[in-house]
């Protein structure tokens, strides 16, 4: 029967996320794009724990745990140590989370991305270092609640705008940078394979809900990581080679059904969904006009 | 004595370093650089786009990302080298650990520099002894010939497959990095023939998926992981002590094992040292045995794994040793010190005294090592700083 | 040989089941087979199973692979129950475990 993503899993049942979890979908999504002569770094993250203890293993390609910082240099001596056995065929892929990426990991990103192996470095998004309990990454969106971040009397919830990793790969030149949502895995696989006829480094920021850091119903994960780019609070973009390009969703709801879902934005009264529904209005047609460039 | 029939080359330690990975024909290589190891990283980047050397070179933006890079290539199954110094040793700690827990025969090369705060770029090799607690093994050159060999023996101690453990080799900062000095190039096909190609039983391979240093639970088998690498780091010595010979005899070399014995035969009294300063001990030494008086040095090649057994039999019958390093450990006794007082404890009661010298690359000369034999004649204990004061 | 920390073995092993207190039950005279389910399960717990024997809504959808859950590995999320366009599953409380 056909379906609408890659028939083959390479990733196994029985591993350790939890109920819902995004960032599980987005690494089978990955996989299933990636095929099966495919190496993958992560740090650490909630995907070092998802596989479960010793000597469990939940991929069936190679799985290559680093350090928290090392995910941009793991995947460079990866390549280079493949590329020296004429293994150029081989995908490298980087998969960390957002505090890997945006936070520890965004020295190491950025020089792997500017030497221009050729290697993929996924960042699967939750939002918050979720492994560790919830604490505020710089990926956290601005009136979220994190243990970091907690509201209590004075309201202390994120006051800070989040930090795009994708934009700063853009402004970097990146030859391949693209937003993706595990609620929409065709567009995710598309854009892999897309990237995979590029020679050079390529970034792809999946948005991963996580039922209990974001505190929502597990059940509803695809539905949240929907709204947000239907919300453009997430907004989908492609640049292929120095060319942006933008996904305008057909159904735009407003960012309060997005903000309403999930208990870390509870806190929130009107004027700040009406802030955060401007500043969203705002990115929204600076990144028209960056399309229109 | 150079032989005439082998090629023979002024050089510098830094330049000896990068000849040593060029015939160690490593394939990746990948640093970050620091003072005074940048002629090892530039002398390679130089043979590699000559086509002298054929290796993949990462510049890497910082020493943690050089040695997670070179964990990684490792972990393909290539032979990796990298080199650093002082900060840089401490900044990419972490990998160290990383490298040795995986059990990759990494070799990095290690200029010893000072530790800051504050800034100083010269000898000190508190920077590696800092590292002792790493699972890397450490060789501590004394001159330029044993910074190149001991790179291809250090490539070949490491592979063993009942070992595999990285190691690292040191050269003082300027004494030998920048300071020239005949060095025999080993032949190129002997030295690749020496050493074959890495074969990493459980290198990444797609055929068989596995996940290398995955989560292990306190009742899986973590402890049994640690106790199996101090066990191939206990048994490396006797593969050190059979390579010594075997690469002796092929490279007409003279690698010191373990440990080297100077003079000792009926000394009376010794010194330990290691690395470059124990030319200018020798030289003491030799100069004090003229004097009539029965002195002798014990220098350490291997530092890990420690030589306690080659310590204890040296000092043995000795009416006193000093312990000479170069590097300070705040809160207790000297870190050298304490390995070989840990080696004797129990066994034999030798007096000895631990004399910390050249730190941030203070000079030390043949009065410092004739004072040092002195002191160990009057008060044998306790803990000396040898030439300071008065700045 | 050394005692290397490297993990080889297949975590399907590993049952999750304990994990859920609900569990998705599919209507199968209601499932299209259009595989959204199978999509969609975080824990590659539904296998699109070639099966004649299973009920359809018609003849046609009949012949199609349908999703079958593996009930080993499914930790009740909810996730096939909230995307089914068809609403033919229904999350069904587990008993109490006495």
């Amino acid at each position: 029967m056909p379906t609408s993503i890659p028939r083959q899993e390479l990733m196994e049942p029985g591993h350790t996320a939890c109920a819902g979890c995004g960032a599980a979908l987005a690494m089978r999504f990955v996989l299933k794009a990636m095929g099966p002569k495919t190496l993958v770094s992560i740090p650490a993250s909630c995907w070092a724990v998802i596989p479960g203890n010793y000597p469990t293993t939940v991929l069936d390609v190679p799985l290559i745990y680093t350090p928290f910082a090392a995910t941009g240099a793991s995947i460079s001596g990866l390549r280079e140590g493949m590329d020296a056995q004429g293994k150029e065929e081989y995908n490298v892929v980087g998969f960390a989370g957002d505090g890997g990426t945006a936070d520890i990991g965004l020295q190491s990103l950025s020089a792997a991305m500017e030497r221009g192996h050729n290697v993929f470095y996924i960042m699967y998004d939750n939002e918050a270092y979720m492994n560790t309990g919830i604490q505020r990454s710089s990926s956290t969106p601005y009136g979220a609640w994190t243990t970091t971040t907690p509201v209590g009397k004075d309201r202390d919830y994120k006051r800070e705008k989040k930090k795009v990793v994708a934009d700063l790969m853009m402004a970097q030149g990146v030859p391949y940078v693209a937003t993706a949502s595990i609620a929409f895995p065709e567009d995710l696989v598309k854009k892999i394979t897309v990237a995979k006829s590029i020679f050079g480094p390529k970034f792809i920021q999946i948005l991963s809900p996580c039922p209990p850091g974001w505190y929502y119903n597990s059940a509803d994960t695809v539905e949240v990581s929907k709204l947000a780019v239907e919300s453009r609070i997430f907004p989908l973009y492609e640049f292929r080679e120095g060319k942006f390009s933008l996904f305008k969703p057909s159904k735009v709801v407003p960012v309060s059904d997005y903000l309403k879902k999930q208990g870390r934005f509870a806190h929130l009264n009107d004027d700040e969904i009406k802030t955060i529904q401007e500043a969203v209005d705002e990115r929204w047609n600076s990144l028209l006009k960056k399309e229109g460039e | 004595m150079i032989s005439v029939h082998e090629k023979s080359k002024i050089m510098t330690g830094d330049e000896a370093a990068a000849y040593g990975a060029k015939l160690s024909k490593v394939k990746v290589v990948s640093a970050y650089p620091i003072t005074p190891q940048t002629v090892i990283v530039e002398k390679i980047a130089d043979m590699i786009s000559n086509n002298e050397m054929d290796a993949k070179f990462i510049e890497v933006e910082s020493e943690h990302s050089a040695m997670a890079s070179i964990m990684a290539s490792e972990l393909t199954g290539v032979r990796s080298f990298t080199a650093s110094s002082s900060q840089g040793i401490l900044y990419m700690h972490e990998m160290l650990h990383w490298v040795a827990g995986l059990r990759l025969p990494a070799l990095m090369s290690v200029v010893n520099r000072a530790i800051g705060p504050p800034w100083n770029i010269w000898a000190d090799q508190s920077d590696t002894i800092n590292q002792r607690d790493t699972g890397w093994m450490q060789i501590y050159c004394e001159s330029n010939q044993e910074a190149l060999d001991s790179i291809i023996f250090g490539y070949k101690i490491a592979e063993n497959r009942n070992v595999l453990l990285p190691l690292m080799n040191m050269l003082d900062a300027f004494t030998l990095s920048h300071t020239s000095e005949p060095v025999t190039l080993r032949d190129e096909e002997i030295s690749a023939d020496y050493l074959g190609d890495l074969k990493l039983e459980f290198s990444v391979n797609t055929d068989r998926p596995m996940g290398y240093g995955s989560l292990v639970a306190p009742e899986g088998p973590f402890m049994e992981m640690k106790k199996d690498m101090r066990d191939s780091m206990y048994g490396a010595r006797d593969v050190i002590k059979n390579e010594t010979k075997k690469f002796n005899e092929t490279f007409n070399a003279t690698l010191p094992g373990l440990v080297e014995n100077f003079m000792m035969e009926d000394a009376d009294y010794a010194l330990i040292t290691m690395g470059a300063m124990s030319s200018t001990a020798k030289y003491t030494v030799r100069k004090l045995r003229r004097e009539g008086k029965k002195v002798g040095l014990i220098r350490l090649f291997f530092y890990r794994p420690f030589p306690d057994e080659e310590i204890l039999q040296a000092v043995r019958d000795l009416k006193g040793v000093g312990i000479v390093e170069r590097s300070v450990s705040f809160g207790q006794m000297g870190a050298l010190y304490e390995d070989v007082a840990s080696s004797l404890f129990g066994r034999i009661d030798v007096p000895a005294k631990d004399y910390v010298v050249g730190i941030g690359g203070r000079d030390i000369r043949v009065e410092d090592y004739e004072k040092m034999f002195e002191g160990l004649l009057k008060e044998n204990n306790g803990i000396e700083w040898v030439n300071t004061g008065g700045r | 040989m050394v005692l290397a920390p490297v993990a080889n073995v297949p975590s399907a092993n590993i049952k999750t089941s304990s994990w859920r207190d609900s569990k998705p039950v599919i209507d199968y005279d209601k499932c299209t087979r259009c595989g959204i389910c199978w999509k969609f399960c975080p824990d590659v717990a539904i296998d699109l199973v070639a099966s004649q024997d299973l009920h359809a809504p018609n003849e046609r959808f009949a012949k199609l692979e349908a999703p079958v859950i593996n009930y080993d590995h499914c930790k009740g999320c909810g996730i096939c129950a909230t995307e089914c366009p068809f609403d033919a599953i229904e999350m069904v409380r587990e008993e109490a475990i006495e």
